[in-house]
This record gives C-alpha cells, structure tokens and sequence, in this order.
C-alpha cells in the first residue's frame, strides 16, 4: 500500500467520525470527475449552469438516480439487479391501468405490492436456491418485460390523476424551483444512507458482500439479509414508478429501456465495486449526476446521443478498472 | 497444571456417518479449565468433523456433549455461542471493507437507547468503538485505533481481530481452527502469542494445527486424533515431535493411560 493510491490508503480519522468508517470509500475520485465536467461544461456553454438547466438536470436523474440506489445496495451484497428497470416500468403501467376501478392510492398500493412480490421472488431464487443473481434477474428481467406489453397490450396510458402525478408539481422560489420528484429522490437516498450507515443491517449488507463466510460465522442470517435487499429493491421500484408519473404522465411499456443499465453505469462510476462490500450510496448519487451532467452537458454543446453512450461506455470501463486495481493493491 | 483442572467441555462417544463414510468414530474428548489443548491428526483423521461437532456446526448421530459435567445439544454454531463457545477460523473470518470495531461486534451489534435505539435501530457506534478499543489494549495486537478498517491491517492483525472478537465474547472456551495457516512465520508467531494470552486469562483454548513446533510451543496437552477417534493424550513434556507424529500415523502405541486420555 503506497502513497499513490491516496483515496484508498485509510487512516484512522483524528475526529472519529463514526460514519465516515463506512463512507470514507473511494468517492473522492468520483467527486472530482463530476467538479471538472461541471467546469467544463460551464466554460464550454453559457446556458449550462444555469438554475433551470441544473433543475432540468435533476429532474432527468430522478427515475433512474431512485432505482441507483437500489441497485447499490443488491450490489453491495455482491449481486446484481438487472430486472428493476422492468419492475418500475411494470409499476408504472399497473399504476395507470387501475386507476380508474382502484383510485389512485389503491393503483399505487397494488403497484407497490406487485412490485414487492418480483422482488420477493429474485430474493428467493438468490438467498435459498443460490441462483447467481445476474441469471435470476435476467430472467425475471425477460419475463417482466414481456408481462408488461402483453398486460400494456403495446399501448401507452396518459395519467391523469392528480395523486400519481403529484411528483411532477414544482415548488421553489424564483429561478431555483424544483420538483417534488427531486425530493423523493434526495429522501430515498438519506434513508438509505441512513440504514447502511447506522443500522446493524447496514452493516450485515457490507459483510453479506464482503465476506458470506465470515457473516454466516458472525451468527448473521445471510439469507435474511439477501431477503431484505430484494425486497427492498421492489419497494423503490415502485417509488420509481409514481415518480415516474410525474415526470411524464404517460405509462409506457417502452420507456426507460435504458434505465436498467444506466443504474448500474452510476453504481459503478459512484466507486463501488461489483464484487461486493465496498461502496456507497453517496457514491452512487455522484455518479447518477455525472452521468446526467454528461449528458445533458453533451447534448447543450451539441454532441449526438450515440456519442454519449460512447463516453458513457469509457466511463464504466474506467471505473470498473480502477476498482479492480485498486482491489489488487488492497490484498 | 493438568490432571486436577476441572473439565469444561467433554465429548462422549460421538458419531457421525456420512452415507458410508464415518467421520467421527467413537470420539471422546475432553479440554480443561485454563489450559491449551492443541487437537492434532493427519488430513482424513476427522478433526474438523470433531471441532464442528464441538462448535455446533455438525449434529453428530449419536453422542454425548457435555459443558461443566451437563449434557448440552448444540444444533447450532449459535446454540454454541450461547454456551460461551467462540471459534476462530483458519480463513480469516472478517469483512475487509468494515472497521474493526464493526468486526468485533459484527453479528450482535449494540443499538442505543431510547427511540433512537428501539425505533430506528440505530446502533451505538461510540459504545463499540470504546469496548473495542478495551479488548484490543486487553490482547497486544499492535493496533490501537477501532475505527481502522481491517484491509488496511496485516494477515495476522486481522486474525488478530478475529481472536479479540473471541476472546470478547467467548465465555467458556475458544476454538481455533488452524489459525495460522493462512499466515507468515512472524505473523503466526504473533497469534500463537495471543492465544497463550487468552490462556492466561483464563479461558480454555482448544488450538487445531498443523504445525508441530507451534503445538508444542503452547500446548499444555496434545490430544491426537486418528481414525475418526482419540488415539491418545499426550504431555508435550514427556513425549517428543517425533513421537507424537508416530502415534498421530499409528506407528507407535500410546501408553494406556495416554489412550484413555487420562494425563
């Protein structure tokens, strides 16, 4: 362990901050990233850091920055959740379709449970079968999403109701106005913070992750634990799904095609690592705005989208590399 | 030191079969108030089988199990725990990413008082930190700061958080499952100093290794295991390496009372 790899060389801190034993995880390089593409984008375009453009911007992280942070902490166990873009796009259409028969807190409270009950079957599959959690998810991933255009019946549903579009509503004082959606988002992320950070199951989730072996020693049910996370992931989904709503009130069984992947894109450029027990949420939340500052800066400086998905690519590739050097110098 | 020590944990005939395989054939055993009785035997004899059994992760077929002369059952590592019976693994059982405060009580973490405690189980990091702080000025591991996270330690400062998480909770005896065997010589020689340590406190360990001049450098008994059974118990006084690996293969006969683990 040198000196070279400064953000991952831990020294005790002199404050004794209790959190920062978990959060002192490498997001410092992440945070710099994100700096420097503000600055550019700012020197490259007037209208980029602007109150509305970096609203605007917020409001375009919302569905997939919720669905991060899920997907951060099945990471953490060292899983992978590749189904809960489809689960939030299936929320978002049992939301519209019952609606009208179930109003609108029983359209949120059936999309919540249907949510609930995938997410109870990949935990399943995962904590009691010992599937590998990347098959699992693919193929409740396929089955979901063929489930939603035939329940859709490849139509989309404009949502009218006030109560599951009600994350749209802006509210804020003159050019700083943002929408309830961006709260929701910023609240699911405290939680969660909160619950990895100071909560003994946030602690089994980084030893579930870091090392089974040593949890099931430790006297920690893994299989609970794996339980609770994959549930859970069906509970923000669901949350994702009404946020959806608000940002366009129409359930499409053909949007957020790319949300899935894009969730795991911000995971991994947030600095936590994919084979578990090492990250963080705050990482995440960093990098869901670089991926979004990416491509919202892009596109004002007039770059074509498939370009950004190549330099989207780039990023994940770099950050997956750091991780596995980083690890390599860690053991 | 040995023969008037009261016994803390007995073994009584134990069994297990696995299929057509019999893993543990008949095994007695017995480990004594303040000692170390280091377990010893070729691969195949069914030492592990035997720890697991003492340790809750095996429920033998048939048997006895005894802690202070009563009959207990463990179904479970935890029923184990609950006796006061900690085990240290050969693999280095920590999570790399924690600090060692959440090491040390990973798997009964202690919430706070009050609502903060009781409704968002929050947990009591400052206690943790502090009890840890005390266990490991307790055992010298040449660590002083809790919230250090355990990748930044050595292989044997990590076992070394493992034992301290031991010897913290175990209340009756601690089981070490070779636990030098994933370390460097001055590393091992580190945590064979740690377990005289614990030995000193008080507490029985019962030490499974390998690693002959490691068993006879702590050991105030060596029980050999040979053929899914105790062969005998040695005094590491009176019989030399050389001997003790002839009982361990078969090649020389214990006396009687060696067989009868009498010493």
């Amino acid at each position: 362990m040198t000196g070279s790899a400064s953000t991952l060389t831990r020294t005790p801190s002199p404050t004794g901050r209790d959190w920062v034993g978990i959060t002192r995880q490498p997001f410092v390089g992440p945070l710099a990233a994100l700096v420097v593409a503000v600055i550019a984008f700012a020197l490259l375009t007037p209208t980029f850091l602007t109150p509305y453009n970096l609203s605007l911007i917020g409001q375009q992280s919302i569905v997939v920055g919720i669905l991060a942070v899920a997907q951060t902490i099945v990471i953490l166990t060292a899983g992978i959740d590749l189904s809960i873009g489809a689960i939030a796009v299936l929320g978002t259409i049992i939301m519209a379709k019952t609606v009208a028969d179930a109003g609108p807190f029983g359209a949120l409270l059936l999309a919540l449970v249907v949510c609930v009950a995938i997410g109870a079957i990949n935990g399943s599959l995962v904590a009691f079968v010992q599937l590998p959690p990347f098959i699992v998810t693919l193929g409740t991933y396929t089955a979901v999403a063929a489930a939603t255009q035939l329940y859709a019946g490849s139509a989309t549903y404009p949502v009218t109701s006030k109560v599951l579009t009600v994350l749209g509503r802006s509210f804020g004082a003159g050019a700083l106005r943002t929408t309830l959606g961006v709260g929701v988002l910023v609240v699911t992320y405290l939680v969660c913070l909160y619950v990895l950070g100071q909560t003994s199951g946030g602690r089994h989730v980084y030893a579930v992750g870091g090392n089974p072996t040593a949890a099931r020693y430790s006297g920690i049910t893994t299989n609970r634990t794996l339980m609770a996370v994959y549930i859970m992931t069906g509970v923000i989904a669901a949350i994702a799904a009404w946020a959806a709503l608000g940002r366009i009130p129409n359930a499409d069984p053909n949007a957020f095609q790319t949300a899935n992947l894009d969730t795991i894109t911000a995971v991994v450029i947030g600095g936590t690592s994919l084979f578990g027990g090492r990250g963080s949420v705050m990482g995440t939340l960093i990098g869901t705005l670089i991926v979004g500052v990416l491509r919202n800066g892009l596109t004002l400086v007039g770059v074509d989208n498939l370009y950004q998905n190549i330099a989207t690519g780039v990023l994940v590739i770099l950050a997956v590399a750091f991780d596995q050097v980083a690890r390599r110098r860690l053991q | 030191m040995t023969g008037e020590a009261p016994p803390v944990l007995e073994a009584r005939n134990l069994v297990k079969r696995y299929g057509s395989v019999t893993a543990i054939d008949g095994a007695d055993f017995e480990v004594r108030a303040g000692e170390v009785l280091a377990v010893i035997g070729d691969n195949g004899a069914g030492k592990s089988s035997l720890i697991k059994a003492l340790s809750g992760a095996l429920v033998p077929d048939s048997g006895q199990i005894l802690m202070d002369g009563e009959v207990v059952k463990f179904r479970t590592t935890l029923d184990a725990r609950h006796r006061g019976i900690e085990t240290v693994y050969q693999d280095l059982a920590v999570v790399p990413a924690l600090d060692i405060a959440s090491n040390v009580f990973l798997g009964r973490e202690p919430r706070k008082r009050g609502f903060l405690g009781t409704f968002l189980r929050q947990l009591d990091k400052a206690t943790m930190r502090a009890q840890s702080a005390g266990y490991l000025a307790d055992l010298k591991i040449g660590i002083t700061s809790p919230s250090q996270s355990v990748e930044t330690l050595s292989g044997g400062q990590r076992q070394g958080v493992a034992v301290v998480r031991a010897a913290a909770f175990g209340k009756r005896v601690i089981i070490m499952d070779e636990p030098t065997a994933a370390l460097g010589v001055r590393e091992a020689g580190m945590v064979m100093d740690l377990v005289r340590q614990v030995r000193d406190r008080g507490l029985p360990v019962i030490l499974i290794s390998h690693d002959m001049p490691h068993v006879f450098e702590v050991a105030d008994r060596i029980h050999v295991h040979r053929l899914g059974r105790r062969a005998a118990v040695v005094n590491p006084r009176e019989r030399s390496m050389a001997e003790v690996v002839a009982l361990m293969t078969g090649a020389l006969q214990p006396t009687d009372d060696e067989r009868n683990g009498g010493i």
